[in-house]
């Protein structure tokens, strides 16, 4: 049994308006894969609990369990973990779960990441556990995001793609074009992937997470370009939850 | 008194519905999707559902003759293994019953199988007895592809994943072969009343 253990908030970390980094001191953490999630478990002082989901962060390497958590403001789980929790807090977690959405980091075929919005979580934990361990087969990451400040992560992944080898990070913002701004502007579609994935021939692991309609469509397309269904790996978030 | 999440008021649920819902989950009213990989695109024209493994001749059904089979409408409670269950959904199929009816087989076990490859494995008590069908609409609709269209399983009394998408057929087996979930980590029942959502749940 995977059982319940409890998790004391560190530190937390702003990514964006919306988007905080929860980091955990778990004692027992039994470590992880990097794309695996955990259950969060919260209780009222009635008894009342609720459950959710959410991907992990952190490499297996990291100190610390981080969580990235978007504030849902309909949500139930998410106002809580990002407005109300503090540090010294205690979090009733379980995990890691998940055996398949997962990158070992001692794959040598090209790894092809694609994200939307909060769906970069779980690949951002490939990209560290890749960088921890030296992967030199070449990556990249194509993130989409609303705007320039909703997007997460964005001076950790320009020092990745400047230190890590054979990484690349490619933005697209759907919602707004800032002045110099050198990266796409618009969603997501076959052009950009033409440019941005490897041809078929090269075997690319692909790792697809956002939104149901962002995964759908790009999965949608990729098989379309001739890519191996068996190679793309997704997850999808609705728009419930929270 | 155990430990509570100081300040978390949570949102509580109308005492009408609460005993409907399994320990850990959240009621949603749309229809969340969540699949491994893309969605498979379906020609009915080469569409099939077979039974086949413990059986002295396999059945095959094409689109046309499963569209003949006589459907029932039924109305479910359904539970996904990542929270959130879903009230009162209506689907129209044809129930695993009917399929069976007339088999003879040592099989006790079953793994249903599906376009794109995806397997699950199901007891074969788990979907006979009125707890089974093979749906094809939903809500009055022609299933969407995202939700398992044109036709997927649905076993509600298991999580969700138990009602594999694009489903092509059942295996009937004399042992149990754990399927794709439940080979990466989830339970091999999955009784969302047991919270038997992970292994060793």
């Amino acid at each position: 049994m995977i059982r319940w253990q409890f998790a004391t908030l560190a530190e937390v970390v702003p990514e964006t308006p919306r988007v905080s980094s929860l980091y955990l001191d778990v004692p027992d953490w039994q470590g992880h894969l990097a794309g695996q999630h955990v259950d969060v478990r919260l209780t009222a002082d009635d008894g009342y609990q609720a459950e959710r989901s959410y991907s992990i962060a952190s490499a297996p390497e990291d100190r610390r369990l981080a969580l990235t958590v978007e504030r849902l403001e309909d949500g139930e789980v998410s106002p809580y973990l990002v407005g109300e929790l503090r540090t010294g807090d205690r979090l009733e977690l379980r995990g890691p779960i998940g055996g398949y959405f997962v990158w070992r980091g001692d794959e040598q075929r090209p790894l092809l990441l694609i994200g939307g919005g909060s769906g970069v979580v779980p690949l951002m934990s490939m990209l560290r556990h890749r960088a921890h361990v030296g992967n030199r087969a070449p990556a990249r990451l194509l993130f989409s995001s609303r705007t320039l400040a909703d997007v997460i992560y964005r001076e950790e992944l320009e020092r990745l793609a400047a230190s890590a080898h054979g990484l690349q990070v490619l933005h697209t913002l759907t919602r707004e074009k800032p002045a110099g701004w050198t990266g796409y502007t618009r969603r997501v579609d076959e052009a950009m992937l033409q440019e941005v994935a490897w041809p078929r021939q090269d075997a690319p692991d692909v790792f697809v997470c956002g939104p149901t309609p962002f995964v759908e469509a790009v999965a949608t397309l990729l098989v379309g370009m001739g890519h191996d269904a068996r190679s793309i790996k997704t997850e999808r978030f609705g728009a419930t939850g929270g | 008194m155990g430990f509570v999440s100081r300040g978390f008021k949570g949102r509580r649920r109308d005492t009408a519905s609460s005993s409907r819902v399994p320990p850990g989950q959240y009621v949603v009213t749309d229809f969340p999707v969540l699949s491994a990989g893309p969605t498979p695109r379906v020609n009915l024209d080469q569409w099939t559902f077979t039974i086949e493994g413990e059986i002295d001749e396999p059945r095959r059904w094409t689109w046309k003759e499963f569209q003949a089979l006589p459907a029932e409408t039924v109305t479910k409670d359904i539970h996904c293994v990542t929270k959130w269950s879903k009230l009162d959904t209506t689907w129209k199929g044809v129930s695993v019953d009917a399929l069976m009816e007339g088999v003879e087989t040592a099989a006790d076990f079953t793994t249903v199988f599906s376009d794109g490859g995806y397997t699950t494995n199901l007891a074969l008590d788990d979907i006979t007895g009125g707890k089974a069908w093979v749906v094809y609409e939903f809500d009055g609709q022609p299933l969407h592809p995202e939700h398992g269209g044109p036709v997927r399983f649905l076993v509600p009394h298991l999580y969700f994943w138990k009602s594999a998408k694009w489903v092509r057929g059942i295996r009937l087996q004399k042992d149990e072969h754990p399927g794709f979930w439940e080979s990466n980590g989830y339970h091999v029942r999955g009784d969302p009343w047991r919270e038997q959502r992970y292994w060793g749940d």
